[in-house]
């Protein structure tokens, strides 16, 4: 039997998992924060929006948010694999193609700031 | 010394002979056992004084040998190392899942054993001359692999595996452990023969990390972390093989 291609989508996936791991649950504790307005210093929206505009930080939330975007896809297509439902490439394509149009907006998103 | 305190356990078997039964069912046994007592001796209990037709596999008692696997309310467990203490009311007691029945509690393990040959889960050494003498491990080199290396071939890992029961072709967590096992011992170089099983669709690739392998066994082997550094493993050999000026597809 041959190998399989896996890695192509694993690799992103892990990647996506690990940055979510460390930086989804900052994020939610700095949502709630900042919904009762308890912004701490240095995250204000100004500083934020200016660190949106450098490239660096563009390249940072891309990296962020498409890795997240691609890792949650995945585990979505792993989860209705494990619950039974076969139609697996339909179920890939669904996923990815969400994936790939939500970094794709992304991408939109970052560039126009 | 205070006498052992006993109590009146009841327990649901499942019973299947495959002479006269057309399904299985279950049958209810009550017997008088001891607080202290496992399920097993409960089940030896039953054989040796209400019913010799039961049949079930078991041999060392101490949770060695790996053979007296069954499905305790539910879940894969070892008979001799689940205490009566821990469960309440009717016991149900089922052969492992995933597994076809041969009778009774007793499954038939050779899809197992011979995705276990598949694997070549021993050292493909390297080649030297006896004279040269053996072949030494620092204790670093050891501890790389020694849990992997503690799977007593229960397969309570397959009975847990949701993907194995869903895709009967899946190598399993216990046999890509080994494999795993091998992969990192220092004396082994076999490897890339390994990874032609291993890094299929059919191998590690089949696993979406449910973890349940890790929560059931009884050895502390933990077959889930082996298999996500088998992808991790298998993803770089892709990219060096895909990728790289000179890899070899």
């Amino acid at each position: 039997m041959a190998k399989s291609n896996k890695p192509v989508v694993w690799f992103p996936f892990a990647a996506g998992g690990t940055v979510i791991a460390f930086c989804m649950p900052v994020i939610v504790v700095l949502g709630f924060l900042a919904a009762v307005g308890r912004v701490p210093p240095g995250l204000s929206y100004e500083q934020l929006h200016a660190f949106a505009s450098g490239g660096l930080g563009k390249l940072v939330l891309f990296g962020v948010i498409a890795l997240s975007l691609w890792s949650s896809a995945h585990r979505l297509r792993c989860t209705c694999y494990d619950f039974g439902l076969r139609a697996d490439t339909l179920i890939a394509t669904l996923l990815y193609v969400a994936a790939i149009v939500g970094s794709i907006a992304t991408a939109v998103f970052l560039l126009r700031i | 010394m205070t006498p052992l305190k006993e109590r009146l356990v009841q327990l649901d078997v499942l019973r299947y002979n495959p002479d006269t039964d057309t399904e299985a069912h279950f049958q209810r046994y009550e017997v008088i056992c001891h607080e202290e007592w496992v399920v097993l001796d409960a089940l030896n209990k039953i054989k040796e004084s209400i019913d010799p037709t039961l049949n079930y596999r078991w041999s060392c008692h101490m949770a060695v040998c790996g053979s007296c696997g069954m499905m305790i309310n539910g879940e894969p467990k070892l008979s001799c190392h689940s205490f009566l203490r821990d469960y309440e009311g009717v016991i149900r007691v089922e052969p492992l899942t995933h597994f076809p029945v041969e009778r009774d509690l007793v499954t038939a393990p050779d899809d197992f054993m011979e995705k276990l040959k598949r694997v070549k889960p021993y050292v493909i050494g390297k080649k030297k001359p006896i004279e040269e003498g053996e072949h030494k491990q620092t204790p670093a080199q050891l501890m790389k692999f020694r849990q992997y290396s503690m799977c007593i071939n229960c397969m309570l890992c397959y009975a847990a595996c949701p993907e194995y029961g869903l895709t009967p072709h899946f190598v399993g967590p216990a046999a890509l452990t080994l494999a795993h096992r091998y992969n990192l011992d220092s004396r082994d170089e076999g490897r890339k023969e390994r990874m032609e099983v291993v890094a299929t669709a059919e191998g590690v690739w089949e696993c979406t990390f449910v973890g349940a392998c890790s929560e059931v066994c009884p050895a502390h082997v933990d077959p889930a972390s082996a298999l996500q550094q088998l992808k991790i493993v298998g993803s770089i050999d892709w990219i060096v093989e895909h990728l790289l000026p000179g890899g070899k597809p």
